[in-house]
């Protein structure tokens, strides 16, 4: 008789791939929130896998703070064109031009919080029912407390007190005209296991992930890559280091890690030794305790 | 994830190796569950330094004179104003045996809907309980829960040993209560582990003021406990979640159904029958990216093309031939009610089973359960919040069902209200 065993990896790629189908079910008008990070990435073929032979039944939604990796704008381009996928971009410079956001002032600006509102903005006028995301509970506090399916009221708000009770795998996606989902299909699994598994199925990733050469500095204990979106202070000094990036999001508040990871198999040692969280090296999460559940009550990813 | 569990060199092969346990948290308030997940976490050097350094400073801010571990799961503004948990929260961790997923669910009999969330897809539940206090209603609710639920494995970790001088007395007389109680439910594997969570006794390292206490820790127990057949691998079912017809020219006349398997095996060959219209057909392919497979099995995803043409479509179900469900318009389920608004007598509810969704009335509520003493209520059965009783059923069309102890997939539903779209209701069917 045959051994009737998953490993705990291909566990995982069968339930991400079966809350996949289930929003091509239940929505009319899904999208997937697309960054070019690993997350997105892995959701993506996940994607790929599930729909198999059909194409993706999704439009791709990159929010654009402007201040990107211009090696993951290449690799998103890239990737789109490989797989006939389409791709919509909500800017946040747009949304900055017209009036619905205001830019952040000083050496700690950033756009990142100021996604929200052009993320909401385009998913109301596109009418997108459903926004899929690569967030993983093991990354933060706030988003350990995430449903698989997470409703969202006409604001596009959370309500982490009173989110529905999701049973089994049944998933309850139904609402009411204005509200949408946001749906998480990799929440179970942690960065070993989207490395492990970006390793397994030999994914392509971004340059940026591995170990190169580049401009950093050191701010607050972390270090970020020099660019024009960043204003220095007279004491922070630019030098040229080895370095990746274990997570990649607006360029001015991504931090850099040293390290000489060229390869695949090289990044799993280095995060089985890695004494901090990949989110360890975000600006972003460092504003305040409850900061990422500020943002998520708003209606942030 | 640093771990000196770990040999220095991280052993890819054996990490793919691995099995996957999800256990869940249970019993009353301030029993200690997340202290537990938070002890778990620590001793097992699953934490990072961040989120200790965050902690230590959320501590010492809250002027707390020790680290308290119960922030790495109580992660909500609300839920650290107020010392409790409200709301399920998933934690991973692994050892060089297995991976494990962490529901920690809340105490509080207001949040019961959170903790059967939690506990739905759990293996195993670790049942907390004050040593001071004993068992309490809220252990006997969560004990019942856990039983309806079906989780194979129960661990009663009887907590705050500290505060009872270590005393083999007290755990024994606690045993025993819970060894009554547990001869009326329906419970396969119970454990019982003397511990305190606060000072980490028997939760990763052996305890010395336990000493009379020979069985395991908690940590070797979850990665010894034998799951691998807590899966039903005998029925095969496979509810259909979507059609995938791909609109490419090599692929013209592709018509591949879709779906999760939810017990046994299916291969290339078999001969089938679709649900509910009954046709027959043979498994023509199995469909995956990585190429066909000529056998798959629960609980994995694929498409499944049979050799002949016939219509089927999201929330039918492909069975073989000689092994149907049952098909049925009425069943029995017991219910958990988990809204404000209570149940309506011959109410009207959206009912969602496996794929498939379709309107129910609820034609009798038989009885209501006395949580305490197990006891069936059956004059007064207006059925509100934290509720379990057993109802009977109507649908307006044919359902094809497990009893959920055969098969915890297809033999659940849920209720969701047809004005609010709130799910109301976790069922099992009986
Ligand atoms: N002395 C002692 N105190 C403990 C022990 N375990 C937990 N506590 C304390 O009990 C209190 C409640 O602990 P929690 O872990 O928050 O309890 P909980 O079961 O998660 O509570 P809810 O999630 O709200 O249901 C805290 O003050 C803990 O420090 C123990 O083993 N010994
Ligand atoms: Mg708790």
């Amino acid at each position: 008789m045959t051994d009737y065993h998953l490993n705990h990896l291909k566990e995982l790629e069968a339930e991400s791939i079966y809350v996949l189908r289930e929003v091509a079910a239940q929505f009319e008008n899904p999208c997937l929130l697309f960054s070019g990070g690993k997350d997105s990435i892995v959701v993506l073929h996940l994607a790929l896998k599930a729909f198999y032979p059909a194409s993706v039944p999704f439009t791709l939604l990159h929010v654009d703070t402007g201040h990107n990796f211009q090696e993951a704008l290449d690799y998103r381009d890239e990737l789109v064109k490989k797989h006939g996928l389409r791709l919509l971009v909500a800017s946040v410079q747009e949304a900055i031009d017209n009036g619905s956001v205001r830019e952040e002032k000083g050496f700690n600006a950033s756009r990142n919080a100021l996604q929200t509102i052009p993320l909401l903005e385009a998913i109301e006028k596109n009418k997108f029912d459903c926004a899929m995301g690569g967030a993983r509970r093991d990354e933060e506090k706030a988003r350990a407390k995430e449903r698989f399916f997470s409703h969202r009221d006409e604001f596009g708000q959370w309500d982490p007190k009173n989110q529905r009770p999701e049973l089994w795998n049944i998933f309850n996606g139904r609402k009411h005209v204005g509200e949408h989902f946001r749906v998480f299909p990799i929440s179970n699994w942690t960065e070993m296991d989207v490395w492990q598994y970006i390793y397994q199925e030999q994914i392509e990733m971004p340059s940026l992930y591995f170990s190169h050469k580049r401009k950093v500095f050191e701010r607050d204990g972390v270090w970020y890559a020099a660019s024009e979106f960043i204003q220095n202070k007279p004491t922070e000094i630019i030098e040229e280091r080895i370095v990746r990036f274990r997570t990649v999001g607006d360029i001015t508040c991504t931090g850099a890690v040293f390290s000489e990871a060229a390869t695949l198999e090289d990044i799993i040692q280095e995060v089985a030794a890695s004494r901090t969280t990949e989110r360890g090296t975000r600006a972003d999460d460092k504003r305040s305790e409850a900061a990422m559940e500020d943002r998520k009550k708003a209606g942030y990813f | 994830m640093t771990n000196d569990l770990m040999t220095d060199e991280f052993d890819s092969k054996a990490y793919l190796d691995m099995e996957l346990l999800r256990f869940s948290t249970a019993g009353s308030v301030d029993d200690g569950k997340s202290t537990l997940i938070g002890r778990l976490l620590y001793d097992s050097k699953s934490i990072f330094q961040d989120q200790m350094d965050a902690i230590e400073a959320a501590s010492a801010k809250r002027g707390e004179e020790y680290v308290n571990l119960a922030l790495l799961t109580d992660g909500l503004r609300a839920e650290r104003e107020q010392g409790i948990t409200i709301d399920v929260a998933y934690r991973y961790f692994s050892t060089p045996k297995r991976k494990f997923i962490i529901a920690d669910t809340p105490g509080h009999i207001q949040y019961t809907r959170n903790m059967v969330t939690g506990a739905s897809t759990a293996n195993l539940a670790i049942i907390l309980v004050d040593a001071r206090k004993g068992i309490i209603e809220q252990t006997y609710r969560h004990s019942y829960i856990a039983s309806l639920l079906q989780i194979p494995h129960i661990i009663v970790a009887i907590n705050k040993m500290d505060l009872v001088n270590w005393d083999e007395k007290t755990f024994n007389k606690i045993v025993q209560e819970y060894k009554a109680f547990a001869s009326k439910l329906d419970i396969k594997d119970v454990h019982f582990i003397p511990i305190s969570a606060l000072e980490g006794d028997n939760v990763v390292n052996r305890s010395e003021k336990l000493d009379w206490y020979k069985g395991p820790t908690l940590l070797y127990l979850l990665e010894t406990i034998h799951i691998g057949s807590d899966i039903n691998h005998i029925d095969a079912r496979f509810p259909v979640q979507y059609v995938i017809r791909p609109m490419k020219n090599d692929y013209h006349d592709f018509r591949g159904y879709a779906g999760r398997i939810a017990g046994g095996a299916f291969r290339v060959g078999d001969k089938v029958k679709a649900l509910p219209s009954g046709f027959s057909s043979k498994i023509k392919s199995i469909v995956t990216m990585d190429g066909d497979l000529q056998e798959a099995f629960a609980p994995q995803s694929v498409t499944i093309t049979l050799e002949d043409e016939i219509d089927i479509s999201r929330g039918d179900m492909i069975v073989r031939e000689n092994n149907v469900p049952q098909i049925e318009q009425e069943f029995d389920v017991m219910l958990c009610w988990m809204n404000e608004k209570k149940l309506v007598p011959r109410g009207k509810y959206i009912l969602r089973h496996t794929s498939r969704e379709c309107k129910c009335i609820i034609k009798e509520a038989k009885y209501k359960l006395n949580i305490n003493t197990l006891q069936r209520i059956t004059d007064d059965i207006e059925i509100g919040l934290n509720d379990i009783a057993r109802v009977s059923i109507r649908t307006t069309v044919p359902l094809f069902f497990d009893s959920y102890r055969k098969n915890r997939i297809t033999g659940s539903i849920i209720l969701v209200d047809e004005s609010t779209n709130e799910t109301v209701a976790a069922g099992m069917i009986v």
